[in-house]
């Protein structure tokens, strides 16, 4: 079923459509080091794609193949049906791309506004001199963009901090600020790496809760990296599993759940 | 000829105004243009007139009828305080159905008593929330026709043959207009000033929760009254933050906002409101004591962290308000250098201080609910805000007793409302009687027939006594829980609880000792006032019980019991109410839990039951008590916490003899 170009219907009745991103045949290496190896795998349009695996798995130099940021040595990278070449990270942005970083990367002095209007950089046009003289166009530009912004600051409930300077808030919410800024970007295609990484119970409920809604409410893509085995079980539609940098499961979470190669990976196998 | 006028009005309605809809037609006729509802979304504040807003809520109107409500039905409206949720209710009105607002953060269970006591087929709710928490219901109670939303965020995937978003039902309500119209007048003419206008829950500290009927003259005259009573002009503007369930937001933000036709302020969130106060800046504010409390004790932590010279202009000019600010605002005779003093002291400190709390434009305000601080009281007052305290009931339609300007204190609760009429009976319980009486409790004679007298006189439930110099009442404490120590001598818990609520480390207190020798107590610390303690000090503390149990918390707090215990010991008839021993609950006391009420009440009897384990160790002499308590999370859920509490002696300071207390 997985195999039809046409895509397939979730559990709970979601249309997921055709591929928007395919992974041909990815090797990456650091000098001697095999990060990826081998490895093949295709994201569909609205799908919530996780990527699980132990420590050093290579998820997150996976996650940076896809954004563009490492550039394989073999493979190929399929985006919305043509082979992408090397780019810089501005040109994937252009693409529709966006992400959030395991270890939070907000402007910490700036207010959480500010570092979500951020996030629309691909939407102003306007040069330096016209932002100097501010009158005008690039009032009516700023208006524009901080609708935008503050829907998305309605969406993920963060009101009440919308002035408050980042480097005062506590970790859960920064985690949620950084999800403001990748989707203020309206991408296409968003990249979560480890959105739920050090937070308690309750955060991770509310993060899961909003990583849904996303999905759901603008039909964004979303591709993540988790740790939290039970979150994506719970969140993704289809996981990957990685281990040693090759891909040794593929499929839904119930597939993957039940494929022993996984499970020998997490629980560890005995050597007798 | 003002008895009169007022008769010829009770027959009619007051001015011929005898429902909230035709209230709302004559403000969007007289002054359609001006400002009805504000609400701040999207970082901005919107702001419907009172045209667009009559119109608005006739779409919703048309919309009921199109659903096929009858009259007679019941509405329930579950959500935060927007202009959509009050909508709805007079839009209820019109079609001659009674609204019934509901408690947002209560769990499914509780609704479920409601909703199922109140029958109500229609429910609107604010978000996904609600409306996963009514369908859970609707599970075990097959009568909800149809749910309305208004949020529409993570609704996409529900089923929606019985549900429909608000907005959408008013564009289908607006599309049929033609075909509604006519039906939609008649019931709009049609509605009777003793008709039902509205239908609320109270808390109750004991039992299930009651439906208090009350009529369109209940809430008319009751809003009427008290506007005169304060001068409200249709340019108040108020900040609508509390619970839509609760009497006084009804009052406030429906009654005397239709009344007078003055501008309803909605908040962002609920995390939002301090900000969007000042932005609104309101001229006529309520709050309970809590609010007035978390921001004194918000300011001082802030002074402790500014400059000296700040710090040292604001303590130089606070003492100055203290001493002439009230006076000032009582109009009573002030000396010129000290009113030089005051005006200096308000262009530096005064002035901005009121900004920043968003008391700038304060004209008149009320506190409620519970006993306040006379020092948070005064602070208030001597900074020219003009706050006073009311006793009312939802019975009541709220007043029963307000302070006039002029006679404001912090240790009563005022003189009788216009058009009421107080009695205390023999055992000192406070009856009343008054416009504003409610009709009677929803599907329950034996309640509404002991509650009221076939006169119309209600009993409160309260204790107290009208102060013979001034005429104004003074309240004890709740009539069930006024008791007697073992020797005879009286126990009335508030008393010493409040005493002990106004130190900003203590949030809240409980206190045992009905039929026993001597007085415990149970206290729960105030997780901000006590934290920013530990930071400053360098107190570590991983969480809100390892704090509760440092033992330099508990010597505070044993400092501040002490302190209590010789004001009380200075009272002759409660001095046995002294606190022999107490312990630092583990947990806050909670609305989830069963312990408080939705508006924070104590439930004295269900936290006697529930930790009976350590009222039994503070009598019998332990030192510490192990104890597990159950806990419910937001989402229902049940957890348990469990802790080793240490039990503190207080020093108690000796009284000769008992007085007895007045039979």
């Amino acid at each position: 079923m997985l195999d039809s170009s046409e895509g397939y219907v979730t559990e709970d009745g979601r249309k997921i459509g055709g591929v928007v991103m395919e992974m041909k045949n990815i090797t990456l290496r650091f000098g001697g080091v095999v990060a990826i190896k081998d490895i093949s795998f295709d994201i569909r349009e609205g799908e919530i794609r996780a990527i699980i695996g132990p420590n050093g798995a290579g998820k997150s130099s996976m996650l940076n193949v896809i954004s563009g940021f490492y550039v394989p040595q073999d493979g190929e990278v399929w985006f919305h049906g043509s082979k992408r070449p090397p780019m810089r990270p501005y040109e994937v942005a252009r693409q529709g791309i966006a992400r959030t970083f395991q270890n939070i990367a907000l402007f910490e002095g700036m207010s959480v506004l500010d570092n979500v209007m951020t996030g629309r950089l691909n939407y102003m046009k306007t040069n330096l001199f016209q932002q100097a003289m501010w009158k005008g166009k690039a009032e009516a530009e700023e208006v524009e963009n901080r609708e935008a912004v503050e829907k998305i600051i309605d969406f993920l409930e963060i009101q009440h901090i919308r002035k408050t300077p980042v480097s005062r808030l506590p970790y859960g919410l920064k985690k949620r600020v950084e999800l403001a800024r990748a989707l203020a970007a309206e991408p296409k295609l968003l990249l979560l790496d480890e959105p739920m990484a050090g937070m308690n119970v309750e955060e991770k409920e509310d993060m899961s809760r909003f990583i849904l809604d996303v999905n759901d409410e603008f039909g964004t893509t979303i591709a993540l990296i988790e740790h939290d085995m039970g979150v994506v079980m719970d969140l993704s539609d289809r996981v990957v599993v990685m281990d040693y940098g090759r891909k040794i499961g593929d499929g839904t979470p119930d597939e993957v759940r039940s494929n022993q190669e996984v499970i020998d990976a997490y629980l560890g196998v005995s050597h007798d | 000829m003002g008895r009169r006028k007022r008769l010829a009005q009770t027959q009619s309605g007051a001015e011929g105004m005898h429902s909230l809809p035709a209230l709302l037609h004559r403000n969007a006729t007289q002054f359609g243009d001006a400002p009805a509802y504000r609400e701040k979304e999207f970082g901005i504040w919107q702001c419907w007139t009172w045209a667009e807003a009559a119109a608005e809520i006739r779409a919703i109107a048309l919309g009921f009828l199109e659903l096929g409500v009858a009259q007679g039905d019941h509405i329930a409206v579950i959500g935060r305080n927007r202009p959509a949720h009050y909508w709805s209710m007079v839009a209820a009105q019109m079609v001659g159905a009674i609204p019934v607002p509901l408690y947002q953060d209560a769990v499914a269970e509780e609704m479920a008593y409601v909703l199922e006591h109140c029958g109500a087929k229609y429910v609107v709710c604010g978000d996904q929330e609600q409306v996963d928490k009514v369908i859970e219901i609707q599970e075990n109670l097959h009568q909800v026709k149809h749910i309305l939303y208004t949020d529409k965020r993570g609704m996409r995937k529900y089923d929606h043959s019985q549900m429909n978003a608000l907005e959408d039902l008013m564009a289908e309500g607006s599309a049929g207009h033609a075909r509604f119209d006519a039906e939609l007048d008649r019931r709009i003419t049609g509605i009777g000033y003793d008709d039902t206008c509205v239908m609320l829950y109270t808390s109750g500290t004991t039992g299930k929760p009651k439906g208090v009927v009350l009529s369109n003259r209940n809430v008319i005259e009751s809003a009427k009254n008290s506007a005169d009573f304060d001068h409200l002009t249709r340019n108040e503007d108020i900040l609508s933050y509390l619970p839509m369930a609760w009497v006084g937001d009804f009052i406030f933000s429906i009654g005397q906002a239709y009344w007078c036709g003055f501008c309803v302020n909605c908040p962002e969130s609920a995390d939002t409101m301090m900000t969007d106060l000042r932005e609104i800046g309101p001229t006529y504010f309520f709050a309970p004591p809590r609010v007035f409390e978390t921001q004194l004790t918000n300011v001082m932590i802030r002074m402790e962290d500014a400059g000296k010279l700040k710090q040292r202009m604001f303590h130089h000019f606070m003492a100055h308000a203290k001493k002439v600010g009230g006076l000032l605002l009582d109009g009573k005779p002030v000396g010129f250098g000290d009113r030089m003093k005051y005006a200096l002291g308000n262009m530096l400190v005064y002035g901005p201080l009121k900004d920043t709390l968003g008391y700038g434009r304060f004209r008149v305000g009320y506190t409620a609910g519970e006993a306040i601080g006379p020092e948070i009281f005064d602070f208030y007052r001597s900074l020219g805000i003009n706050l006073k305290q009311l006793y009312g009931q939802t019975e009541a339609t709220v007043f029963i007793t307000v302070q006039p300007d002029g006679e404001v204190r912090a240790d009563t609760v005022g003189v009788p409302a216009p058009d009421v009429e107080l009695k205390i009976d023999d055992s000192g319980e406070i009856h009343y009687r008054s416009p504003g009486v409610f009709v009677e409790y929803y599907n329950n004679p034996d309640s509404t027939a002991s509650t009221k007298d076939a006169e119309g006189w209600v009993a409160t439930g309260d204790a107290g006594f009208i102060e013979e110099s001034s005429g104004h009442l003074r309240i004890i404490d709740r009539a069930k829980d006024v008791g007697k120590m073992a020797d005879g001598s009286m126990f009335a818990p508030k008393y010493v609880e409040n005493k002990l609520k106004f130190y900003p480390d203590i949030l809240e207190v409980v206190l045992f000792g009905n039929g026993k020798d001597r007085c415990v107590a149970f206290i729960n610390i105030d997780l901000t006032a006590v934290g920013n303690w530990a930071e400053r000090n360098n107190v570590a503390y991983a969480s809100y019980q390892e704090l509760t149990a440092n033992p330099r918390v508990l010597e505070t707090i044993r400092g501040h019991v002490e302190e209590v215990n010789k004001s009380v010991a200075a009272d002759e008839m409660l001095s046995g109410c002294q606190v022999h021993r107490f312990v630092v609950l583990h947990k806050e006391l909670d609305a989830d839990d069963g312990e408080m009420t939705r508006t924070r009440k104590v439930r004295r009897g269900f936290v006697e039951d529930k930790f009976s384990d350590i009222i039994d160790a503070l009598y019998d002499g332990s030192s510490s008590v192990s104890t597990t308590t159950e806990v419910t999370y937001e989402d229902g859920r049940k957890g348990s916490i469990s802790a080793t509490l240490e039990i503190v002696d207080a020093p108690v300071v000796p009284v000769a003899q008992h007085k007895v207390a007045a039979e």
